[in-house]
């Protein structure tokens, strides 16, 4: 039975994208403070505003950071959300869990808060959204001693770094971003839990120039794999990507939703390299590798010919070594449009 | 034993960090990990990943709306025990995947998958529009300029079938931040949704004694547009405060973060600004910002049609005109930014120009521009 009508937001159940206003109301049947984040939703889809009040210090003794205070500005009317504290909970680097570690969280924070949550924040932690003051502790106790897991960064302090799955499943990392990532968050706990910084700063880990976690974009430092040494080629899996095998799909199958015509070599790998490094010559595929800038388009349009890190156990040619780039960025860039414009990191040493 | 308010410091145990990754693997990720040779996406939202001793993880990436219950996510948990021995795992654009190692697997995880197809859609592969990267807009900020799951909600509506679909000449990166603080980081994306405030913040010379520190709120401002001022509070008493010069403000907030006493959300003057063309892959092209093309579209709640429809009518135009492998701002670099606003039919603004003090460096120094619908009113 619904506390408050939502007229508004049901007109969001409709349609075929997973609805989270249909998500929040089968969850009220359990945790009935949903009720009342609709019903504050609600009111703010009817008056185009927020009804959050700005700010409130909460949080657990010894840790500046990890949670967001978070008060609502018509608690009588919706009394579930008074409190609406943000915790944030640290990730594993790469973002995957076993089910037994979610369900225990997903517990956790069904016995101590609103049961939302976002998979994940935009920094990367993982957020539960949504409780009470007098909760925080005994969440805290239970997260450090039952599921030895610790609360991510925010304010003033490092935030939780994050980084792309790396080489976990990706044939293009040049370095072990996971790892990086984890060793690093592992060496900063201090600094992640207690700002001491001006404001706040952050690590992202991308495993190549592709940057699936944009890095480059939204971090204060950001580390982005390339690698030195040539570009192997073979020679073979050109020819089958010249003949267009059904085994050898351009792209990965990247673009197979539309007739693009067969895959032309020449046309959409040799021309559009931004260098003009490649080149045929009869049947050889070469490449300059003393032109070439890593921008991958080659590598991700024929998978076999063109390899970034390989084992010994591959029997054409030699590996090339993958290094990583290591971009500090010298004034504190931010992404932030307030005070300044935005900013891109730019490279300032190879390591 | 738990938590003890009496002795709040008694066994506590702190900066453990995150759990290590190395014990959330899958066992065929754990036992190939650095050792993938290629793979392949066999169809929308479906990849293999083949690694060199031949074993294979098969990947279904599947949409969710990023706000979710634990209730939904026990449902993704089931399906993991079900079929992927108890594993998955998380994208960096919120989308969820499940993986198996063989093509059996595969075939019984995607009839599963079949009967929660309304909180599960599969796709978010290749040349396609796949999840919203977003921020929490009305359900959780204190200063946004819209809200984030709804109008991201309405537009994967809309463009639900470029999420299961590969047609278009590249991915499309779409990206919401629900203010100028850009948590959810747009200005690098190929579409980028944003809230922006129009109005210049409201002083409350009831609060700012209180809340404030004067000083800090002047320092705030980049452009200098606050000033200490003598002001009067609703009980009549003279209290420090600061007055806003208007002409001056570009209502970024800062001054509100610094000093609550200064918000500056309005139903009227909130908004949301469409700008195109970012990218952070260094594929062909160096990483770009994404430009503003759409200073200001109202929030018309609840489904946002004037977003909705702008994202539509530039993602259209993109998907005809592209060449293959263009991303969206390659595609407007190569035809002219001019002809860009002719083919997608939006509006030019003079809020698409620059008008930075050092702005002559950004403008065309050159006379290699085209005659547009856009450029008629002056070259007719």
């Amino acid at each position: 039975m619904a506390k408050h009508a939502t007229p508004l937001l049901d007109e969001l159940e409709k349609g075929p994208w997973p609805s989270f206003v249909t998500d929040l109301k089968q969850q009220a049947a359990t945790k009935p403070e949903c009720w009342d984040i609709l019903g504050q939703l609600e009111l703010s889809y009817k008056d185009r505003i927020t009804h959050w009040k700005h700010g409130g210090i909460v949080g657990v003794f010894g840790y500046g950071g990890g949670i967001v205070g978070r008060y609502s500005d018509v608690p009588t009317r919706f009394p579930g959300v008074e409190h609406f504290h943000t915790v944030r909970i640290a990730q594993p680097s790469g973002l995957y869990y076993s089910t037994e570690n979610l369900r225990a969280l997903m517990d956790l924070w069904e016995k101590y808060g609103s049961g939302v949550t976002n998979m994940h924040g935009s920094t990367g932690d993982m957020i539960f959204l949504g409780t009470r003051t007098e909760n925080l502790e005994p969440l805290f106790w239970d997260l450090t001693h039952d599921l030895k897991q610790d609360l991510g960064g925010s304010g003033s302090n490092l935030r939780t770094p994050s980084c792309c799955l790396g080489n976990s499943r990706c044939e293009w990392a040049c370095y072990d971003a996971q790892e990086l990532c984890n060793s690093l968050t592992q060496r900063y706990q201090d600094e992640i839990h207690r700002p001491a910084f001006p404001y706040k700063f952050k690590f992202k880990f991308s495993g190549c120039p592709n940057d699936c976690v944009a890095a480059i974009a939204r971090s204060d430092f950001a580390v982005i794999g390339t690698w030195k040494d040539n570009i192997r080629i073979d020679q073979a899996a050109v020819q089958k990507y010249i003949a267009n095998d059904p085994e050898y799909p351009a792209n990965a199958g990247a673009y197979k939703g539309r007739d693009w015509g067969k895959f032309d070599i020449q046309k959409e790998v040799i021309k559009l390299c931004p260098t003009n490094c490649m080149w045929m010559e009869g049947n050889e595929l070469k490449i300059d590798d003393s032109e070439c800038t890593r921008c991958m388009h080659c590598i991700m349009s024929c998978r076999a010919p063109f390899v970034l890190e390989r084992s010994k156990a591959l029997p054409s040619a030699s590996a090339p070594r993958p290094r990583s780039l290591m971009a500090p960025s010298s004034p504190p860039w931010s992404f932030r449009s307030s005070k300044s414009m935005p900013k891109m990191i730019s490279r300032t040493s190879l390591i | 034993m738990g938590y003890d308010p009496k002795n709040p410091m008694e066994g506590r145990i702190t900066d453990l960090g995150p759990r290590y990754y190395g014990d959330f693997l899958p066992p065929v990720i754990k036992e190939n990990k650095g050792k993938w040779l290629y793979h392949e996406i066999l169809e929308p939202g479906i990849l293999v990943h083949v690694a060199e001793s031949g074993a294979k993880v098969y990947t279904v990436r599947c949409g969710s709306a990023r706000l979710l219950t634990v209730n939904r996510i026990r449902v993704y948990c089931d399906i993991a025990d079900k079929y992927c021995g108890g594993y998955l795992r998380f994208t960096t654009r919120n989308n969820v995947e499940f993986m198996v190692d063989s093509k059996e697997k595969l075939e019984a995880l995607k009839a599963g998958l079949q009967g929660c197809k309304d909180i599960l859609p599969i796709g978010g592969t290749g040349a396609c529009v796949t999840n919203i990267v977003h921020t929490q807009g009305w359900i959780h900020c204190h200063t946004p300029a819209t809200d984030a799951s709804g109008p991201v909600k309405a537009v994967m509506d809309d463009l639900f079938e470029y999420f299961g679909s590969m047609k278009l000449p590249a991915q499309v990166r779409i990206a919401l931040a629900c203010c100028l603080n850009m948590c959810g980081a747009v200005h690098a994306s190929d579409i980028a949704i944003l809230g922006i405030h129009r109005k210049p913040p409201m002083i409350d010379n009831d609060r700012i004694t209180g809340v404030c520190e004067i000083p800090l709120a002047i320092a705030s401002c980049p452009l200098g547009a606050v000033k200490p001022a003598k002001a009067t509070n609703s009980a009549g008493e003279d209290v420090k405060s600061v007055k806003v010069n208007a002409e001056r403000c570009m209502f970024c907030g800062n001054c509100y973060t610094m000093c609550p006493a200064m918000p500056l959300a309005d139903p009227e003057g909130d908004g949301i600004a469409i700008l195109v063309g970012g990218k952070v892959s260094n594929s062909k092209s160096a990483p770009k910002f994404s430009k503003l093309v759409v200073p200001f579209l109202p929030n018309t709640t609840p489904r946002w049609p004037e977003t909705v429809d702008c994202v539509r009518q530039i993602l259209v135009a993109y998907a005809k005109d592209a060449k293959k492998y263009e991303r969206l701002g390659e595609w407007a670099e190569r035809i002219g930014w001019e002809k860009f606003f002719e083919k997608t039919g939006l509006p030019f603004t003079e809020k698409s120009i620059d008008d930075y003090r050092l702005a002559y460096d950004t403008w065309r120094t050159t006379t290699q521009f085209k005659f547009t619908s856009h450029t008629a009113a002056y070259t007719k």
